[in-house]
């Protein structure tokens, strides 16, 4: 069945089983491997992407659902506004440990700056909290996500 | 290239590279590792110069989140003297004869390669200076070098180093041990805060990891295997599955019973991942389970209770006249804890590329240990070792599991049934839960005598573990040098052990994960006992003068008490541990100290106790792991990371249950690590000795979670005798 939407700004059609997760037909169909598999079921967080704007979970989200919305993965964040200054911090402050989770991280964080340009702590829990990092990142996440909205703010 | 020729000898080759760069390539005698009895074999790293002037420096071990990739190549490009923004990492293949040790684990990696990653910059920056004293025609002790460039302060001549790449092919190897090593005063790039090499690439999503291999013509395969462990095929529906839409290819692979080789199983192999999963629902396996199906968790708990009651079977340490201590003693405390077993859950599922052309395989793994993997394929599959290429990736989190080479094996024997097409093998997450070599569960009886002083004098450990045949499984061995029975006159410490189907594993500070909270809240109860504090009862069993005592194996390292000391007092005074009285209702703070991996870690934890629930607002560490930090931005990271997982193991809820046999969790939802909202300030401190760097992915880890239940109990009077941390131990 052929599907259609924007993936990081280009149309695309894709004859696709509508039931096939968003995350693998990102990845086997459109060869975008950013966007990372951790647990198929919604529980980390480490396939986040934004489905018109909407950070979403692409492991659990059928690409039938899809049809004309615009997706926008980790290859494209640094492309956003928001999202630039996201990567930028997460590369400023050396988020990454084994890195795994962080694609999922940085989306998440970015969509939660458009929705709340100036995150307290309490917001910054909430809306991570789905984020799992093996490797606990998260005293630098929490930290880097503030660093952007600063700069954001600035920009 | 000869690879032969690469012996345990010093040895350096230069060659010319096709476009006019010099690569050099080392294999250097261990020096100060050997002397220690570690592990012996050369090493080997790639320098290259190219024409502009630019480093590639290879970094040739895992890089699982530790920083290794990041590390490594920095010990090389100080002695090289370069510029580190002009430094390119690649990362090699992985290759024994080649490289050496290139494993990932037992925080074994800076104090193995401090030295040899210098010196092969060190021999490479000799070889440069030397073609340009020649070139020059100056002797080549009045030249210097700065950030990649010679110079001759007496004529004022400055190049370079790639204007010397030709001359620099052309020498001699220096022999290592007579090189000379930059004064870590002089240091550049060693102890200042460096980005990891991949951070950029893994902000954009590039493909790093052993998931992201791509191969022409690539199929992706799963694997069903039994439930209970060890359960052998008998029959599936192989037909319906071959006909399903997309499927390429089932079969059966045939286990040889040992997990971490192979085991029974069925394998679906697709163009898609998806499709071959999406198959496996459909999949009916009857599966003859007789020998598996009678473990169960209660099982466990009954058995254990009942060699606890019966007594040991083993003696593993007997120091001193412990019954006679006992006996005397003033006043005997005794307690049974209970530790469960855990899973790594990494996030990164296992999975391996493997491509089988008949006579040899090409993989691309995700290893923590390479060649252990390569061993085991050789083994599975009948090939020579030369017949195996590994190439490394990046690795999305080790922890231990990815020491086990399993899952190479597996992909190994799905490839060597469809010669010519590469197979990528990756597990759901299901799988992992199915397929880990679990933390083992453990067991223990203390006592302990205390004088009239309220010091302790006498220490007995009873623990029961799995195993068979008087050999606990992998990884739940109890070292006979833990504290405090090697700072005792009169300690036991006694074994016995209970049967289990479930594969055991080393997962992140083995042995010592599981001791740190049984040990360090039952000294907390002995403190308690004698009206003084575990801080005060461990300062004064280590005494006042810094003595040394020796490791009780050779795997072992020596104990040094002055640098237990340095970092207890160093966390009691961050932590404030002096004016903890002053804290409110319902707070508390714990201690707990923990020597391993030749490090020494202090901690201090703050728990807010309300009602049954159990919040850490503050931690505190303090760690002793030698003269350096090569890379402080790292260090600290590791630190905090290990902290996290040590509250997370006791209080997030973590425990795989069994029932049939069969493992009962199967996602994060069952088996929950730490998130953001249950986060602790962390602050950290490196207290620095006059000792070799040592490694820090493990030894902060297992005094976490002592300190942890010593400050519940603080908070609230209640003593938690058995993990994970339940609101029912609360309330």
């Amino acid at each position: 069945m052929a599907i259609r939407f924007t993936i990081n700004g280009d149309e695309t059609t894709l004859d696709v089983d509508p039931a096939k997760p968003l995350l693998w037909t990102l990845r086997e169909d459109i060869g975008l491997p950013g966007t990372k598999f951790g647990c198929g079921a919604g529980l980390c967080g480490a396939c986040t992407v934004h489905v018109d704007g909407v950070a979403t979970r692409s492991c659990i989200t059928p690409v039938g659902l899809i049809e004309g919305q615009s997706v926008t993965t980790i290859e494209a964040a640094g492309a956003d506004p928001v999202g630039h200054h996201v990567v930028a911090a997460w590369c400023a402050l050396d988020v990454p440990q084994c890195g795994y989770c962080q694609a999922g991280q940085i989306m998440n964080a970015t969509a939660l700056l458009h929705e709340v340009p100036e995150p307290s702590d309490a917001d910054i829990d909430a809306a991570m909290a789905g984020n799992l990092c093996r490797c606990a990142s998260y005293t630098r996440i929490r930290a880097a996500i503030k660093d952007a909205a600063q700069k954001a703010k600035k920009a | 290239m000869a690879r032969t020729s690469l012996s345990r000898r010093g040895f350096i080759a230069a060659s010319l590279l096709a476009g006019g760069g010099v690569a050099f390539e080392f294999a250097l005698p261990l020096g100060r590792a050997s002397a220690q009895g570690m592990d012996a074999t050369p090493i080997t790293a790639f320098v290259r110069i190219l024409p502009d002037n630019r480093v590639v420096i290879g970094g040739k071990n895992a890089e699982i989140g530790q920083g290794a990739k990041t590390m490594l190549p920095m010990l090389i490009a100080e002695e090289l003297d370069v510029a580190w923004d002009n430094v390119t990492v690649e990362q090699t293949d992985a290759d024994a004869t080649i490289y050496g040790a290139q494993s990932a684990g037992g925080s074994r990696t800076t104090g193995r390669e401090w030295l040899p990653m210098r010196q092969a910059g060190a021999a490479a920056r000799a070889m440069l200076l030397a073609a340009a004293a020649q070139e020059w025609g100056v002797p080549v002790s009045t030249l210097t070098s700065t950030q990649g460039r010679v110079l001759h302060e007496a004529s004022g001549r400055a190049a370079p180093y790639a204007t010397f790449a030709a001359g620099a092919a052309s020498q001699t190897a220096p022999d290592p041990v007579r090189l000379t090593l930059k004064d870590p005063s002089a240091f550049r790039i060693v102890g200042t805060r460096v980005m990891g090499v991949d951070t950029p690439a893994i902000t954009q999503g590039k493909p790093l990891f052993g998931i992201d291999v791509d191969r022409p013509g690539m199929l992706h395969a799963v694997l069903e295997t039994c439930p209970a462990v060890g359960g052998r095929f008998v029959s599936a529906n192989l037909d319906e599955i071959r006909a399903m839409p997309g499927i390429e290819h089932v079969f059966v692979i045939e286990g040889d019973g040992q997990a971490e080789s192979l085991l029974d199983g069925v394998a679906i192999l697709s163009k898609s991942w998806w499709s071959a999963d999406q198959a496996r629902l459909a999949l009916q396996v009857e599966w003859d389970t007789r020998a598996v199906e009678g473990y169960s968790t209660q099982g466990y708990a009954k058995c254990a209770g009942e060699a606890l009651d019966r007594g040991p079977e083993k003696t593993v340490l007997d120091k001193g006249d412990v019954a006679t201590a006992l006996e005397g003693a003033r006043q005997r405390v005794t307690a049974r804890y209970a530790v469960p077993i855990l899973a790594h859950g990494t996030l990164e599922p296992q999975n391996t590329t493997a491509l089988f052309t008949g006579d040899a395989i090409e993989i691309w793994s995700p290893t923590q240990n390479p060649e252990s993997g390569r061993a085991l394929v050789a083994a599975a599959l009948g090939l020579e070792k030369e017949a195996i290429r590994i190439h490394f990736t990046r690795i999305g989190g080790g922890f231990g599991r990815r020491l086990m080479g399993d899952y190479m094996v597996q992909a190994a024997a799905i490839a060597a049934k469809v010669p010519g097409v590469p197979v990528k093998l990756l597990y759901s997450r299901q799988d992992e839960f199915r397929r880990d070599f679990f933390r083992a569960g453990a067991w223990h009886e203390l006592e302990a005598g205390i004088d009239a002083a309220g010091r302790l004098t006498a220490f007995r450990d009873h623990y029961v573990t799995f195993g068979v045949d008087a050999e606990p499984s992998r990884g739940a061995e109890v070292a006979a040098g833990i504290v405090p029975a090697n700072l005792l006159a009169h300690a036991r410490i006694e074994q016995s052990l209970i049967a289990t189907n479930l594969p055991t594993g080393w997962l992140r500070a083995p042995r010592s994960n599981s001791l740190g909270f049984v040990l360090l809240s039952f000294l907390d109860e002995v403190a308690q006992a004698g009206g003084r504090d575990l801080p005060a009862l461990l300062l004064e069993l280590l005494g006042e003068e810094a003595r040394t005592i020796p490791g009780s194996g050779p795997r072992e390292a020596d104990f040094q008490t002055g640098r237990a000391r340095g970092v207890i007092e160093k966390v009691l005074a961050m932590a404030d541990w002096a004016g903890r009285d002053g804290l409110e209702s319902g707070r508390g703070k714990g201690f707990g100290f923990y020597f391993s991996h030749a490090g020494y870690f202090a901690v201090v934890v703050e728990a807010q106790v309300t009602g049954g629930e159990v919040q850490v607002p503050r931690v505190w560490a303090a760690g002793d792991v030698g003269s350096q930090i090569v890379n402080p931005l790292n260090a600290e990271q590791q630190v905090r990371g290990a902290v996290i997982e040590g509250l997370g193991q006791a209080l997030a809820g973590q425990e795989i249950t069994q029932a049939d046999g069969a493992v009962e969790q199967a996602n994060f939802d069952t088996h929950p690590f730490m998130r953001m909202d249950a986060v602790p300030e962390i602050e950290v401190a490196f207290v620095p000795s006059d000792n070799g760097p040592t490694g820090l992915g493990e030894p902060a880890l297992p005094p976490v979670v002592g300190a942890l239940v010593n400050a519940v109990f603080a908070a609230t009077g209640r003593r938690i005798r058995k993990l994970p941390l339940r609101e029912e131990d609360l309330v």
